[in-house]
Protein backbone atom coordinates (compact mmCIF):
# COMPACT_ATOMS: atom_id res chain seq x y z
CA UNK A 1 0.00 0.00 0.00
CA UNK A 2 1.74 3.15 -0.88
CA UNK A 3 2.22 6.14 1.58
CA UNK A 4 -0.85 8.60 1.19
CA UNK A 5 0.07 11.73 2.81
CA UNK A 6 -3.08 13.46 2.39
CA UNK A 7 -6.65 12.62 3.05
CA UNK A 8 -8.31 15.58 3.85
CA UNK A 9 -11.57 16.11 1.71
CA UNK A 10 -11.45 18.42 -1.49
CA UNK A 11 -13.59 20.61 -0.19
CA UNK A 12 -11.79 21.01 3.42
CA UNK A 13 -8.76 21.67 0.79
CA UNK A 14 -10.86 24.29 -1.43
CA UNK A 15 -11.84 26.14 1.58
CA UNK A 16 -8.47 25.98 3.44
CA UNK A 17 -7.96 29.06 5.93
CA UNK A 18 -11.03 31.01 4.50
CA UNK A 19 -11.48 34.11 3.18
CA UNK A 20 -8.73 37.05 3.82
CA UNK A 21 -10.62 40.06 3.56
CA UNK A 22 -7.95 41.23 1.73
CA UNK A 23 -6.22 42.14 -1.50
CA UNK A 24 -8.81 44.65 -3.06
CA UNK A 25 -6.59 47.48 -1.49
CA UNK A 26 -3.43 46.04 -3.47
CA UNK A 27 -5.64 45.47 -6.97
CA UNK A 28 -7.04 49.11 -6.24
CA UNK A 29 -3.94 50.56 -5.87
CA UNK A 30 -1.97 48.99 -8.65
CA UNK A 31 -4.27 50.56 -10.62
CA UNK A 32 -4.48 54.00 -9.54
CA UNK A 33 -0.84 54.25 -9.50
CA UNK A 34 -1.17 52.61 -13.06
CA UNK A 35 -3.11 55.43 -14.07
CA UNK A 36 -1.11 58.49 -12.35
CA UNK A 37 1.89 56.93 -14.34
CA UNK A 38 0.29 58.15 -17.34
CA UNK A 39 0.82 61.37 -17.06
CA UNK A 40 4.14 61.91 -14.90
CA UNK A 41 5.95 59.56 -17.22
CA UNK A 42 4.89 61.66 -20.37
CA UNK A 43 5.86 64.46 -18.56
CA UNK A 44 9.20 63.07 -17.45
CA UNK A 45 9.87 62.11 -20.60
CA UNK A 46 8.98 65.55 -22.02
CA UNK A 47 11.27 67.12 -19.41
CA UNK A 48 14.57 64.91 -20.65
CA UNK A 49 13.50 65.56 -24.24
CA UNK A 50 13.75 69.21 -23.85
CA UNK A 51 16.75 69.03 -21.05
CA UNK A 52 19.22 67.24 -23.53
CA UNK A 53 22.57 68.59 -22.86
CA UNK A 54 21.70 70.86 -20.49
CA UNK A 55 24.13 72.25 -17.75
CA UNK A 56 23.49 70.41 -14.35
CA UNK A 57 23.08 74.18 -13.12
CA UNK A 58 20.52 74.68 -15.64
CA UNK A 59 18.88 71.17 -14.70
CA UNK A 60 18.97 71.81 -10.90
CA UNK A 61 17.27 75.34 -11.79
CA UNK A 62 14.72 73.39 -13.28
CA UNK A 63 13.85 71.17 -10.62
CA UNK A 64 13.77 74.13 -7.93
CA UNK A 65 10.67 75.01 -9.39
CA UNK A 66 8.31 73.65 -6.19
CA UNK A 67 5.73 72.65 -8.76
CA UNK A 68 8.10 69.98 -11.37
CA UNK A 69 10.02 69.16 -7.55
CA UNK A 70 6.57 67.99 -6.56
CA UNK A 71 5.62 65.76 -9.49
CA UNK A 72 9.23 64.65 -9.64
CA UNK A 73 8.70 63.37 -5.95
CA UNK A 74 5.35 61.90 -6.70
CA UNK A 75 6.43 60.61 -10.24
CA UNK A 76 9.34 58.48 -7.83
CA UNK A 77 6.66 57.65 -4.73
CA UNK A 78 4.09 56.29 -7.61
CA UNK A 79 6.87 54.31 -9.69
CA UNK A 80 8.31 52.39 -7.05
CA UNK A 81 4.83 51.78 -5.09
CA UNK A 82 3.89 50.57 -8.63
CA UNK A 83 6.77 48.78 -8.82
CA UNK A 84 6.81 46.57 -5.68
CA UNK A 85 2.61 45.84 -5.98
CA UNK A 86 3.19 44.43 -9.08
CA UNK A 87 6.63 42.49 -8.03
CA UNK A 88 4.36 41.18 -5.52
CA UNK A 89 1.86 39.01 -7.77
CA UNK A 90 4.47 37.82 -9.76
CA UNK A 91 6.58 36.27 -7.00
CA UNK A 92 3.26 34.88 -5.26
CA UNK A 93 2.46 33.75 -8.99
CA UNK A 94 5.70 32.31 -9.53
CA UNK A 95 7.08 30.88 -5.85
CA UNK A 96 5.23 28.41 -4.03
CA UNK A 97 7.45 27.17 -1.16
CA UNK A 98 6.22 29.56 1.63
CA UNK A 99 9.50 30.92 3.45
CA UNK A 100 10.90 31.30 0.15
CA UNK A 101 8.22 33.51 -1.25
CA UNK A 102 7.88 35.53 1.54
CA UNK A 103 11.61 35.94 1.95
CA UNK A 104 11.40 37.56 -1.44
CA UNK A 105 8.85 39.39 -0.89
CA UNK A 106 10.64 41.51 1.88
CA UNK A 107 13.89 41.69 0.55
CA UNK A 108 12.24 43.16 -2.92
CA UNK A 109 9.60 46.20 -0.95
CA UNK A 110 13.10 46.76 0.89
CA UNK A 111 15.32 47.07 -1.80
CA UNK A 112 11.19 49.36 -3.53
CA UNK A 113 11.95 51.58 -0.29
CA UNK A 114 15.69 52.10 -0.58
CA UNK A 115 16.27 52.68 -4.05
CA UNK A 116 12.79 55.11 -3.58
CA UNK A 117 14.56 56.95 -0.95
CA UNK A 118 17.72 57.47 -3.27
CA UNK A 119 15.69 58.89 -5.72
CA UNK A 120 13.54 60.93 -3.65
CA UNK A 121 16.93 62.47 -1.19
CA UNK A 122 18.79 63.17 -4.83
CA UNK A 123 16.15 65.18 -6.54
CA UNK A 124 15.11 66.96 -3.40
CA UNK A 125 19.17 67.76 -2.86
CA UNK A 126 19.20 68.87 -6.66
CA UNK A 127 16.37 70.96 -6.28
CA UNK A 128 16.44 72.48 -2.81
CA UNK A 129 19.99 73.73 -3.19
CA UNK A 130 19.71 75.47 -6.65
CA UNK B 1 8.34 26.82 -8.52
CA UNK B 2 7.20 26.95 -11.48
CA UNK B 3 8.66 23.64 -13.01
CA UNK B 4 9.59 24.14 -17.15
CA UNK B 5 9.78 20.49 -17.84
CA UNK B 6 7.04 17.53 -16.72
CA UNK B 7 7.98 15.04 -14.37
CA UNK B 8 10.19 11.87 -15.71
CA UNK B 9 6.87 9.69 -15.60
CA UNK B 10 4.53 12.35 -17.31
CA UNK B 11 6.95 12.43 -20.51
CA UNK B 12 5.09 11.86 -23.44
CA UNK B 13 6.34 9.03 -25.82
CA UNK B 14 5.45 7.72 -29.50
CA UNK B 15 2.93 4.98 -29.21
CA UNK B 16 1.11 3.10 -31.59
CA UNK B 17 -0.24 4.48 -35.18
CA UNK B 18 -3.55 2.37 -36.69
CA UNK B 19 -3.82 2.81 -40.60
CA UNK B 20 -6.48 3.91 -42.32
CA UNK B 21 -8.83 1.43 -44.25
CA UNK B 22 -7.43 0.62 -47.95
CA UNK B 23 -10.21 1.89 -49.37
CA UNK B 24 -10.40 5.31 -47.32
CA UNK B 25 -10.35 8.30 -50.08
CA UNK B 26 -10.71 11.10 -47.21
CA UNK B 27 -7.93 9.47 -44.39
CA UNK B 28 -7.29 12.19 -41.50
CA UNK B 29 -5.11 11.69 -38.82
CA UNK B 30 -5.91 11.56 -35.04
CA UNK B 31 -3.02 12.04 -32.49
CA UNK B 32 -4.51 11.32 -29.16
CA UNK B 33 -3.11 11.18 -25.83
CA UNK B 34 -3.22 7.41 -23.72
CA UNK B 35 -2.17 6.66 -20.04
CA UNK B 36 -3.57 3.58 -18.34
CA UNK B 37 -3.22 4.06 -14.35
CA UNK B 38 -2.84 0.02 -14.28
CA UNK B 39 0.43 -0.34 -16.60
CA UNK B 40 2.69 1.27 -15.37
CA UNK B 41 3.97 3.20 -18.61
CA UNK B 42 4.78 6.62 -19.03
CA UNK B 43 2.35 8.61 -21.45
CA UNK B 44 1.79 8.37 -25.19
CA UNK B 45 0.81 9.51 -28.38
CA UNK B 46 -1.44 7.16 -30.29
CA UNK B 47 -2.01 7.83 -34.21
CA UNK B 48 -5.33 6.87 -35.74
CA UNK B 49 -6.02 7.26 -39.05
CA UNK B 50 -9.79 7.14 -40.06
CA UNK B 51 -11.58 7.60 -43.10
CA UNK B 52 -13.68 11.06 -42.67
CA UNK B 53 -16.12 9.82 -45.75
CA UNK B 54 -17.49 7.28 -43.35
CA UNK B 55 -17.53 9.50 -39.85
CA UNK B 56 -19.45 12.51 -38.23
CA UNK B 57 -18.50 15.78 -38.78
CA UNK B 58 -17.24 16.68 -35.29
CA UNK B 59 -14.64 15.89 -33.29
CA UNK B 60 -16.76 13.70 -30.64
CA UNK B 61 -18.04 11.63 -33.73
CA UNK B 62 -14.00 10.39 -34.60
CA UNK B 63 -13.28 9.67 -31.28
CA UNK B 64 -16.76 7.09 -30.84
CA UNK B 65 -15.79 5.99 -34.02
CA UNK B 66 -12.45 5.10 -32.97
CA UNK B 67 -13.48 3.68 -29.94
CA UNK B 68 -16.73 1.56 -31.48
CA UNK B 69 -14.68 0.23 -34.87
CA UNK B 70 -10.37 0.66 -34.13
CA UNK B 71 -9.61 0.54 -30.23
CA UNK B 72 -12.07 0.31 -27.64
CA UNK B 73 -9.67 0.48 -24.87
CA UNK B 74 -9.94 4.71 -25.94
CA UNK B 75 -11.16 6.40 -23.01
CA UNK B 76 -12.99 9.26 -22.70
CA UNK B 77 -15.73 11.08 -21.15
CA UNK B 78 -19.41 12.27 -23.57
CA UNK B 79 -23.13 12.57 -22.90
CA UNK B 80 -25.35 14.76 -24.57
CA UNK B 81 -23.66 15.44 -28.13
CA UNK B 82 -24.72 18.46 -28.36
CA UNK B 83 -22.84 20.64 -26.54
CA UNK B 84 -24.93 20.74 -23.17
CA UNK B 85 -23.71 18.72 -20.77
CA UNK B 86 -19.76 19.44 -20.62
CA UNK B 87 -18.83 16.03 -20.75
CA UNK B 88 -16.32 15.63 -23.46
CA UNK B 89 -14.50 19.02 -22.34
CA UNK B 90 -10.35 17.97 -23.68
CA UNK B 91 -7.94 20.15 -25.82
CA UNK B 92 -8.10 19.54 -29.16
CA UNK B 93 -5.44 21.40 -31.91
CA UNK B 94 -4.06 23.45 -28.49
CA UNK B 95 -7.19 24.74 -27.29
CA UNK B 96 -9.56 23.69 -24.87
CA UNK B 97 -13.38 22.72 -26.49
CA UNK B 98 -15.88 20.51 -26.34
CA UNK B 99 -15.47 17.50 -29.13
CA UNK B 100 -19.34 17.45 -29.86
CA UNK B 101 -19.20 21.44 -30.90
CA UNK B 102 -15.31 21.13 -32.48
CA UNK B 103 -15.98 20.32 -36.35
CA UNK B 104 -12.89 18.11 -37.86
CA UNK B 105 -12.50 20.39 -40.87
CA UNK B 106 -11.85 23.32 -38.52
CA UNK B 107 -8.31 21.70 -37.97
CA UNK B 108 -5.61 21.97 -40.21
CA UNK B 109 -3.41 18.22 -40.11
CA UNK B 110 -3.33 15.83 -37.94
CA UNK B 111 -5.91 16.58 -35.10
CA UNK B 112 -4.22 16.58 -31.92
CA UNK B 113 -6.19 15.50 -28.50
CA UNK B 114 -5.07 15.59 -25.00
CA UNK B 115 -7.02 15.69 -22.16
CA UNK B 116 -7.02 19.35 -20.24
CA UNK B 117 -4.38 20.65 -19.03
CA UNK B 118 -2.86 20.93 -15.47
CA UNK B 119 -5.62 18.39 -14.08
CA UNK B 120 -4.61 15.23 -12.98
CA UNK B 121 -5.47 12.55 -15.17
CA UNK B 122 -7.86 9.58 -14.42
CA UNK B 123 -6.89 7.38 -17.60
CA UNK B 124 -6.90 8.75 -21.52
CA UNK B 125 -8.70 11.81 -22.14
CA UNK B 126 -10.44 11.64 -18.29
CA UNK B 127 -9.53 14.09 -15.93
CA UNK B 128 -10.01 14.11 -12.44
CA UNK B 129 -12.22 17.02 -11.79
CA UNK B 130 -12.37 16.57 -7.80
CA UNK B 131 -11.02 20.24 -7.14
CA UNK B 132 -13.08 22.32 -9.35
CA UNK B 133 -15.52 20.56 -8.17
CA UNK B 134 -14.53 21.42 -4.58
CA UNK B 135 -14.02 25.24 -5.46
CA UNK B 136 -17.32 25.40 -6.98
CA UNK B 137 -19.00 24.50 -3.76
CA UNK B 138 -17.46 26.44 -1.60
CA UNK B 139 -18.70 29.58 -3.32
CA UNK B 140 -22.61 28.13 -2.77
CA UNK B 141 -23.95 27.89 -5.47
CA UNK B 142 -27.53 28.15 -5.00
CA UNK B 143 -30.16 31.29 -3.61
CA UNK B 144 -29.54 32.09 -0.09
CA UNK B 145 -32.25 34.67 1.37
CA UNK B 146 -33.89 35.51 4.58
CA UNK B 147 -36.44 36.77 3.52
CA UNK B 148 -39.21 33.92 3.12
CA UNK B 149 -40.63 32.98 -0.44
CA UNK B 150 -44.15 33.95 -1.16
CA UNK B 151 -46.73 31.36 0.16
CA UNK B 152 -48.33 31.50 -3.30
CA UNK B 153 -45.53 31.30 -5.92
CA UNK B 154 -42.35 31.70 -7.23
CA UNK B 155 -39.80 34.63 -6.09
CA UNK B 156 -40.52 37.35 -8.45
CA UNK B 157 -37.55 38.92 -10.38
CA UNK B 158 -38.61 42.03 -13.09
CA UNK B 159 -37.30 41.64 -16.78
CA UNK B 160 -34.39 43.72 -16.10
CA UNK B 161 -33.13 41.98 -13.10
CA UNK B 162 -33.59 38.45 -14.66
CA UNK B 163 -31.36 40.52 -17.50
CA UNK B 164 -28.71 40.85 -15.07
CA UNK B 165 -28.23 36.69 -14.99
CA UNK B 166 -28.02 36.16 -19.09
CA UNK B 167 -24.22 35.17 -19.93
CA UNK B 168 -23.88 33.52 -16.57
CA UNK B 169 -26.72 30.75 -16.25
CA UNK B 170 -25.44 29.08 -19.64
CA UNK B 171 -22.45 28.33 -18.32
CA UNK B 172 -22.37 24.45 -18.18
CA UNK B 173 -19.39 23.74 -15.92
CA UNK B 174 -16.99 21.99 -18.57
CA UNK B 175 -14.09 24.10 -17.26
CA UNK B 176 -12.52 24.62 -20.50
CA UNK B 177 -12.38 28.04 -18.93
CA UNK B 178 -10.33 27.24 -15.43
CA UNK B 179 -7.63 24.81 -17.44
CA UNK B 180 -6.88 27.21 -19.88
CA UNK B 181 -5.99 29.90 -17.25
CA UNK B 182 -1.82 29.90 -16.56
CA UNK B 183 -2.51 31.43 -13.11
CA UNK B 184 -5.05 28.55 -12.57
CA UNK B 185 -2.33 26.41 -13.80
CA UNK B 186 0.16 27.65 -11.05
CA UNK B 187 -2.39 28.50 -8.37
CA UNK B 188 -5.18 26.52 -8.59
CA UNK B 189 -5.38 25.11 -5.00
CA UNK B 190 -5.70 28.39 -4.40
CA UNK B 191 -6.93 30.43 -6.55
CA UNK B 192 -10.96 29.44 -7.69
CA UNK B 193 -10.34 29.80 -11.57
CA UNK B 194 -12.46 31.47 -14.12
CA UNK B 195 -15.33 28.73 -14.00
CA UNK B 196 -15.69 29.16 -10.47
CA UNK B 197 -15.89 33.10 -10.06
CA UNK B 198 -18.29 33.08 -12.83
CA UNK B 199 -20.70 31.25 -10.77
CA UNK B 200 -19.77 33.06 -7.35
CA UNK B 201 -20.51 35.96 -9.55
CA UNK B 202 -24.01 34.24 -11.32
CA UNK B 203 -25.06 34.12 -7.81
CA UNK B 204 -24.19 37.59 -6.46
CA UNK B 205 -26.18 39.18 -9.63
CA UNK B 206 -29.13 37.22 -9.10
CA UNK B 207 -31.63 39.68 -7.43
CA UNK B 208 -33.36 37.54 -4.99
CA UNK B 209 -30.26 36.17 -3.57
CA UNK B 210 -29.76 38.25 -0.06
CA UNK B 211 -26.19 37.12 0.80
CA UNK B 212 -24.13 39.84 -1.79
CA UNK B 213 -21.88 41.05 1.13
CA UNK B 214 -21.18 38.05 2.67
CA UNK B 215 -20.15 36.54 -0.82
CA UNK B 216 -18.17 39.52 -1.46
CA UNK B 217 -16.52 38.69 1.64
CA UNK B 218 -15.89 35.08 0.91
CA UNK B 219 -14.10 36.43 -2.46
CA UNK B 220 -12.16 38.99 -1.37
CA UNK B 221 -8.43 37.31 -1.11
CA UNK B 222 -5.32 37.71 -2.78
CA UNK B 223 -5.20 33.99 -4.54
CA UNK B 224 -9.03 33.04 -4.27
CA UNK B 225 -10.09 36.07 -6.57
CA UNK B 226 -7.38 38.55 -7.18
CA UNK B 227 -4.89 35.72 -8.99
CA UNK B 228 -7.08 36.24 -11.73
CA UNK B 229 -4.66 39.08 -14.47
CA UNK B 230 -7.21 39.31 -17.27
CA UNK B 231 -5.26 37.13 -19.39
CA UNK B 232 -8.90 36.33 -21.25
CA UNK B 233 -7.66 32.46 -21.78
CA UNK B 234 -11.11 31.51 -20.33
CA UNK B 235 -13.53 33.91 -22.87
CA UNK B 236 -11.49 32.78 -25.54
CA UNK B 237 -11.54 29.23 -24.80
CA UNK B 238 -14.96 29.02 -23.64
CA UNK B 239 -17.51 26.54 -25.59
CA UNK B 240 -20.48 28.49 -25.10
CA UNK B 241 -19.19 31.53 -25.77
CA UNK B 242 -19.51 33.09 -22.17
CA UNK B 243 -17.47 35.66 -20.74
CA UNK B 244 -16.09 34.93 -17.78
CA UNK B 245 -13.10 37.81 -17.69
CA UNK B 246 -15.86 39.60 -17.38
CA UNK B 247 -17.60 37.98 -14.73
CA UNK B 248 -14.35 38.54 -12.31
CA UNK B 249 -14.12 42.06 -13.22
CA UNK B 250 -17.69 43.14 -11.89
CA UNK B 251 -16.75 40.90 -8.92
CA UNK B 252 -13.36 43.31 -8.74
CA UNK B 253 -15.81 46.41 -9.32
CA UNK B 254 -18.61 45.68 -6.58
CA UNK B 255 -15.79 44.80 -3.37
CA UNK B 256 -13.99 47.99 -4.75
CA UNK B 257 -17.46 49.85 -4.82
CA UNK B 258 -18.19 48.94 -1.32
CA UNK B 259 -14.95 51.21 -0.30
CA UNK B 260 -15.36 54.18 -2.54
Amino acid sequence: MPHVDMLRSPLGRARGLGSARAGSKHWWAQRVTAIALVPLTLWFIWSLLLLTGAAQGDVAAWLGSPFRLALMLSLIAATFHHLQLGMQVVIEDYVHQDMLKLALVLAMKGLCVVLALICAISALTLGLNS
Amino acid sequence: MVAFNLPANSRIGQGQTFAAPADAKQAREFRIYRWNPDDGQNPRMDSYNIDLDACGPMVLDALIKIKNEVDPTLTFRRSCREGICGSCAMNIDGGNTLACLKPIDEVKGAVRITPLPHMPVVKDLVPDLSQVYAQLRSIEPWLQADSPAPPDGERLQSKEERAKLDGLWECILCFCCSTSCPSYWWNGDRFLGPAVLLQAYRWIADSRDERTGERLDALEDPFKLYRCHTIMNCTDSCPKGLNPAKAIAEIKKLIVERVV
